[in-house]
């Protein structure tokens, strides 16, 4: 009888709460189709390497013109410019190729000749050693022609063996005699077989961008964070996109290129794109290398759905890349240049390695710290970039910003980024409150890595790029972000919710965003919870009273 | 003598008891998205959260329904008669065993302070905590709907305070319902339907 009494109402329970249950997955299925598009971007781009290698209509080696032992770089690329007649006028009009750059929206002029940052500082006077990674054969000085469709260097993007390899100090080419490297090693260098490298060149890979930019800031994982050589044969773990094993994707992938011009910039980066999946064959001159280009501006579905009420504040990269330098190998945290040039006890310049194997002093440098899986640094970001230039006045009292990320939570255009802030301390020019170009390793008389003499250095670096030095160097703090966009974690060890959400939690000091659940309220929270105490002190009074009254009342 | 007079029909049982384990649940993982402590984890208490939210939806549609159907509805029409009658007897009258001042019937089963106090809860607590809520649940919308200027600080900010005014209600609710004539009486009406009144 009660089992039947009690029916009507348990049948009702299981209906209200299938409903319940049902309403928010039903409410989840019309971002179904996102679904679609992801998977089917996986099935066009996915293609292995491999296959692509062998769908080439070319094989290299069968042309005449690459059949002869060549002497140098630039007969190479006179070979290659024979058939690619527009390559060399292509890549001419680069960045890869300039280094020069005018920031449209900020007019500042940028470039890597151009700019000062605290890592080795400066371009001029160096190019012999820093043009190891220009994609140009002699640029050693201010007289490089750069109309010469010859020097372009082919090879350096688009070898396939490993065996090609530019050196500092040889202006960009590499080595065709037998070379001692690295320098005092006691190990040589056979010369490059350049026959053998031409013959069996193909398209870009992780292993070619990587040689130089893998090696930013004067080695492996130094300068980005979330770039070096383990991302050439990266697993799953590192990086979910590039996973050897995996989609297997190239840079290229991403940093699509129209006529050798490849997308992406640090000097006018994408902070937000939400203008959705860059569907091939349109017209929209847009930055193919955001992640919205591919997954489209609702990429979250299913029990994940919320993820996409976070993108109207929070870059992508925030949650999917919760360190950098996961792979592995130390990244530079920090460079202090003003305790270079301390010898050893026979007054020989010296390195000193940390317990972890890293360079941690070096007599030509100073101090440097390292660090791995690192938690970034939040920024709020809307894309602009303001640098800190050569004739950029600084106040050297306080942490100079070598670049300064723009961005609010009010101006309607920023994400929070993950960022890697390199901190510094490096020459300035203490008459005049400048950054000051520095003389490192080509001339032999004021090279700073040659002579250890920091004023000598800056007197003629400064000279040499023609700029006012009062004569006088002084160090200064400095800071330089870097966007972190690269080692992008598969979803199972992406930033958890907790880790934001919490008190103290990942994006705590962020100004002007609210985070449930970090405890911002704590005014009405004591209030509320002290009504309520009270609340339960009165009606248990109340109760007390009732029951000692009954009592007493019999 | 007592007369046994049935005032919760089986629905309203059903939605009162279902109503109060989804609004304790609420309650609990709600202060937990609020960060007050860690239980469930954040994850897991937003989507239990937003789970007992639907939930309570689709409850209160039946609800609604029934109010109006039934014409239950008429039971939450405030009166200030009596009302000070209500609190001196609280106040004293309930101490020493004096006559409850309100006779309850089929057709008005609230005592005058209950009316007010349901009224509060259906007119101001509910209508922010839903309001807020829904619109805590749909951050993702705002612009769609014209709403791009709201903030979401002060829109759980205002979610916060209903929930503590629910909280609040909650154990005075729960202290009242033990008012009766005897300390389970009211408890007992609310799962069997049969209360007792005096003649």
């Amino acid at each position: 009888m009660l089992k039947f009494k009690y029916k009507g109402s348990l049948l009702a329970l299981t209906f209200v709460l299938s409903i319940g249950m049902i309403w928010p997955v039903h409410a989840n299925d019309a971002k179904a189709p996102e679904k679609a598009v992801v998977s089917g971007a996986v099935d066009v781009f996915g293609i292995a390497v491999d296959e692509q290698k062998k769908k080439s209509t070319a094989d290299h080696s069968k042309f005449k013109e690459l059949q002869v032992d060549f002497k140098d770089g630039p007969a190479v690329t006179k070979a290659c410019i024979s058939c690619h007649t527009e390559a060399s006028k292509q890549l001419h009009k680069t960045k890869h190729w300039n280094w020069d750059y005018i920031n449209a929206d900020t007019k500042q002029h940028l470039g890597k000749k151009n700019v000062i940052n605290n890592f080795c500082t400066s371009v001029p006077s160096n190019y012999k050693f820093c043009t190891a990674c220009h994609i140009g054969y002699g640029w050693e000085d201010e007289n490089f022609d750069f109309t010469a469709e010859e020097k372009v260097d082919c090879l350096v993007c688009h070898d396939t063996t490993g065996n090609y390899k530019k050196l500092p100090g040889l202006a960009g080419h590499p080595n065709y005699k037998t070379m001692e490297w690295p320098p005092h090693s006691g190990k040589f260098r056979a010369p490059t077989d350049l026959k053998q490298v031409a013959q069996a060149v193909g398209k870009t890979s992780r292993a070619t961008c990587g040689a130089c930019h893998f090696r930013g800031g004067g080695g492996d994982a130094v300068k980005h964070g979330d770039l070096d050589s383990s991302l050439t044969t990266p697993d799953r773990y590192l990086d979910v996109h590039m996973d050897a094993k995996g989609l297997d994707f190239s840079c290229s992938k991403c940093h699509t290129s129209d006529s050798h011009e490849v997308a992406g910039s640090r000097y006018q980066p994408t902070a937000v794109d939400d203008k959705g999946t860059l569907i091939r064959g349109s017209k929209e001159e847009r930055n193919a290398a955001t992640c919205v280009a591919c997954h489209g501006n609702v990429p979250h579905f299913g029990e994940f759905a919320k993820m996409n009420e976070h993108t109207d504040k929070i870059a992508c990269q925030t949650c999917h890349i919760p360190a950098y330098a996961r792979g592995n190998k130390q990244t530079k945290m920090s460079w202090d240049w003003s305790t270079l040039g301390k010898m050893d006890d026979q007054g020989h310049a010296m390195k000193i390695k940390g317990s972890d194997g890293s360079v941690i002093y070096d007599s030509k440098k100073g101090d440097f710290t390292f660090d791995h899986y690192v938690v970034p640094e939040y920024q709020w970001f809307n894309g602009e970039v303001e640098f800190t230039l050569a004739d950029t006045k600084i106040d050297p009292t306080k942490v100079v910003k070598i670049n300064s990320f723009k961005g609010s939570y009010d101006d309607g255009k920023s994400r929070i980024w993950p960022t890697k802030v390199f901190r510094g301390k490096q020459m300035f020019d203490k008459g005049n409150n400048t950054l000051v170009v520095t003389s490192l390793s080509d001339d032999p008389e004021t090279a700073l890595w040659k002579n250890f003499d920091i004023n000598k250095a800056v007197e003629y670096g400064m000279k040499y790029a023609g700029r006012d030095f009062s004569g006088e160097v002084g160090w200064v703090e400095t800071e330089m972000s870097w966007p972190i966009t690269h080692m992008v974690a598969p979803k199972e060890d992406v930033v958890e919710c907790h880790q934001c959400h919490t008190e103290n939690g990942r994006l705590a000091g962020i100004e002007g965003i609210y985070i449930p659940g970090t405890n911002t309220t704590p005014l009405l929270d004591k209030l509320g919870f002290i009504v309520a105490f009270l609340t339960l002190i009165g009606v248990l009074i109340h109760g007390a009273i009732r029951y000692f009254m009954h009592k007493r009342g019999g | 003598m007592a007369e046994r007079i049935y005032i919760f029909k089986r629905f309203e049982r059903f939605w009162h008891w279902s109503q109060a384990l989804l609004i304790i649940f609420m309650m609990l993982t709600g202060f937990e998205v609020h960060g007050v402590y860690n239980i469930f984890g954040f994850k897991a208490a937003t989507e239990l959260h937003t789970i007992a939210a639907w939930t309570l939806v689709s409850l209160w549609v039946f609800a609604i329904f029934w109010h109006f159907t039934t014409g239950e509805w008429k039971q939450y029409i405030p009166t200030l008669e009596k009302v000070d009658a209500m609190l001196k007897f609280y106040l004293t009258g309930i101490f020493t065993d004096a006559p409850h001042p309100f006779k309850q019937t089929t057709v008005s089963k609230h005592n005058p302070l209950q009316r007010l106090a349901y009224l509060f809860v259906l007119a101001i607590i509910n209508p922010l905590i839903w309001t807020t809520g829904w619109f805590y649940l749909f951050y993702g919308s705002w612009e769609n709907w014209g709403f791009g200027w709201l903030s979401l600080e002060w829109v759980a900010f205002f979610h916060v305070i209903a929930a503590f005014m629910m909280l609040i209600f909650f154990i005075a609710h729960i202290y009242l319902a033990t008012a009766g004539h005897t300390v389970t009486a009211h408890i007992k009406a609310m799962i069997t339907g049969w209360e007792e009144v005096e003649d």
